[in-house]
């Protein structure tokens, strides 16, 4: 397989530049709105797509996003909806993952949801609530696959922790650059530079070669570039969010706005 | 004291896991972000729990100040319509009026042994967060609770406590605005202030350690009541119970009789509307194996893994997850869990305070509810029930269910009342 988002990294990176990595629920404001405004977003510039997965209980999630995901759970959005969308994102040629809490994937069926994201030309998963040492059966089932694992690393992590959480991953890893949950952020985090350079020295150590993406706060073009100096991606995802919630029924006006900030964002990472 | 040996056989092993055959339950399925803490909690609650200034500074807290040991007392008039013998650990008689108030202390002593200024909670009925409010007050350290909307409401009474305590009471309008949605909001406030707060979790639920150390700090119930029962009447009960919902009350009154295996022992969960209808709490005897607030344990869920909205009359046992340890007692075979429904729930709570004169929690009222259908098919048995907490929370309720504002109705000659 070669859905793994590592070409998008290496080709960012032969670019001299962050990669921009765009995350959007599945099923907001519904199946086919999602897939579209995700189109749109790879069409403007992103180079990775993260697609959630609505849960009842999203705990990681701040306001913007738990409203978008409720909207979706109430339109009735299913797990199999989720790899329905991954299969239109991917078919861009775009890397796509989807990022999920645990139970879902679980309540499928790991080995059934690696086989079937596999099918639809899935990247793999980024879990922010399933940590390497809780998870030996997605590791199992992601490997079989040849799928990516992206766990997450936050400013808490010890130095043991770091190590054992990159030596997992495949693809990237995630750095949650703030204590806390999603949501944009006026200043980007003073806790994220601290947090990149531990990571990568943590690669370097172990002879690794993994990108690392630093995700939460980010909104607008400046701070991209500002994170684009010292991470090799940008993930965002309130931000997204945000455009399409304010333009409600307008869906025309909700594609524009996205659009518009999927450029300012991509001449950001540019800048870095 | 007791003959139970937790962290052994019964578990958790070092990874947090509760086994039972082939399931793991409990564990730490938990955002990174919060592990380190988790760890260090972990380390700090072991420690004190080999510590003896620690262990005699609880139990001297636990006497002097919530006035620990309880009673055990026999109801000799409702043993009489049972026609078995009910024992009753009075629980109700505690300091803030529930068993809670054994975990809250032992919580906040860790927080300050960790050096924490801040308590966080989440709270159903608001048991919870008035005992966390108290152990704020008492120790000095600030206090926030989450409290699910719908809770607020029907637990003004505990809103008012709390405030008066100084605590910050926080309503949580998010998904069914209730127990489960207050810990998704607790959680989300600790991950941005775990350096200075410390989340005083209410039951023996969530990542590991807590579902081991909520247990831990209410096992007194099970010990006292095993030496007590005992004492009193020269013999172990036939048959131990306790209402369960997220589980604190009862694996703190099962832990002490685990092995005693003549010794039966019955979980009472929320029927609600009845479970053969969407509107229950009954997590163990409807729900599946899926993963809820960091944990690996009985959950209700739909196809996709999504969480199914519980209801019980009782804000207590409104919860759609249960620890997993009672997860894996059910699932050894060890304990029996039953649903009890709303009706059958607040007749037993009449009925309590008819024949004994003690008016019970709504949540201990399921547990007094399903000890009579015991009663009813091991007639002669000598049945110890965990009464967990009163129910001076429960009269906004009582008055609507009974319609005792309206009329003078008699809730003993009306079972299932006026709704």
């Amino acid at each position: 397989m070669t859905a793994s988002s590592t070409a998008a990294f290496a080709t960012a990176r032969a670019e001299g530049r962050a990669a921009l990595v765009g995350y959007l629920p599945a099923g907001f404001p519904d199946v086919p709105g999602s897939i579209e405004a995700m189109k749109t977003m790879v069409d403007a510039g992103c180079d990775v797509i993260e697609i959630g997965l609505p849960y009842s209980d999203p705990v990681m999630d701040g306001p913007t996003i738990q409203a978008a995901a409720q909207q979706a759970l109430e339109g009735g959005v299913r797990t199999q909806d989720v790899l329905r969308a991954v299969e239109a994102v991917a078919a861009t040629g775009t890397p796509t993952l989807i990022m999920t809490y645990w139970n879902p994937v679980e309540r499928y069926g790991v080995e059934r949801f690696a086989r079937d994201l596999a099918n639809a030309g899935g990247a793999g998963l980024i879990t922010p609530d399933l940590t390497p040492d809780s998870g030996g059966a997605w590791i199992a089932a992601a490997d079989a696959h040849d799928l990516d694992k992206v766990f997450l690393v936050a400013p808490s992590s010890t130095d043991a922790r770091l190590e054992m959480t990159t030596r997992a991953c495949r693809g990237f890893v995630y750095a949650t650059a703030v204590m806390g949950v999603t949501g944009a952020r006026a200043s980007t985090s003073d806790l994220a530079g601290p947090l990149v350079a531990r990571t990568k020295a943590t690669v370097a150590g172990w002879g690794g070669d993994l990108p690392v993406g630093v995700g939460l706060g980010v909104s607008n073009g400046d701070q991209a570039a500002e994170v684009a100096g010292y991470a090799d991606a940008v993930i965002v995802g309130s931000a997204f969010v945000r455009p399409l919630l304010d333009a409600g029924s307008d869906r025309a006006a909700g594609l524009a706005a996205l659009r518009a900030l999927t450029e300012d964002l991509a001449r950001g990472v540019r800048a870095g | 004291m007791s003959t139970g040996t937790p962290g052994g056989f019964w578990g958790p092993d070092e990874t947090g896991h509760f086994v039972s055959g082939d399931v793991q339950w409990g564990g730490r399925f938990m955002p990174e972000a919060l592990i380190a803490e988790l760890d260090e909690l972990t380390a700090v609650w072991t420690d004190a729990m080999a510590d003896p200034e620690f262990l005699d500074e609880f139990a001297r807290l636990l006497r002097e100040y919530a006035g620990v040991p309880s009673l055990l007392y026999e109801a000799t008039r409702l043993s009489e319509h049972a026609g078995a013998r009910i024992l009753l650990k009075r629980e109700d008689l505690n300091h803030t009026g529930a068993h809670k108030i054994r975990n809250v202390l032992g919580q906040a002593l860790l927080a300050k042994r960790m050096g924490k200024t801040r308590l966080i909670a989440e709270t159903g009925a608001g048991q919870h967060g008035v005992a966390t409010a108290t152990a704020a007050a008492y120790l000095g350290l600030e206090c926030a609770v989450y409290m699910g909307k719908v809770d607020t409401e029907r637990q003004a009474l505990n809103v008012a406590r709390m405030n008066l305590l100084g605590a910050e009471v926080i309503a949580v309008d998010s998904g069914s605005m209730t127990l489960k949605d207050a810990i998704n909001e607790a959680i989300r406030d600790w991950v941005a202030s775990v350096e200075h707060t410390a989340y005083c979790f209410g039951t023996a639920a969530g990542p590991h350690p807590f579902p081991a150390m909520v247990r831990d700090f209410c096992r007194g119930i099970g010990d006292e009541a095993r030496v007590q029962v005992l004492e009193q009447f020269g013999a172990l009960p036939d048959i131990v119970t306790a209402c369960v919902g997220g589980g604190s009350n009862a694996i703190g009154m099962f832990t002490a009789f685990l092995d005693d295996a003549d010794v039966r022992i019955v979980g009472f969960e929320a029927g609600g509307d009845g479970v053969e209808t969407p509107r229950h709490a009954a997590t163990i005897h409807a729900g599946e194996v899926g993963v809820l607030h960091g944990a690996r344990t009985y959950v209700l869920q739909d196809e996709d893994g999504q969480t199914i909205e519980s209801h019980s009359i009782s804000a207590g046992l409104d919860y759609p997850g249960v620890g997993p340890q009672h997860s894996q007692l059910a699932h050894l075979g060890r304990a029996d869990y039953q649903p009890v429904t709303d009706a059958e729930a607040m007749d037993a709570l009449a009925l309590l305070a008819r024949t004994e004169g003690i008016i019970c929690a709504i949540e201990s009222a399921h547990a007094v509810a399903g000890s009579l259908r015991l009663a009813a098919e091991n007639p002669g048995a000598t049945i110890l029930i965990n009464l967990s907490g009163r129910g001076d929370k429960d009269m906004g309720t009582a008055i609507e269910w009974f319609g005792l504002a309206s009329s003078d109705v008699d809730p003993g000659e009306t079972p299932g009342g006026a709704r």
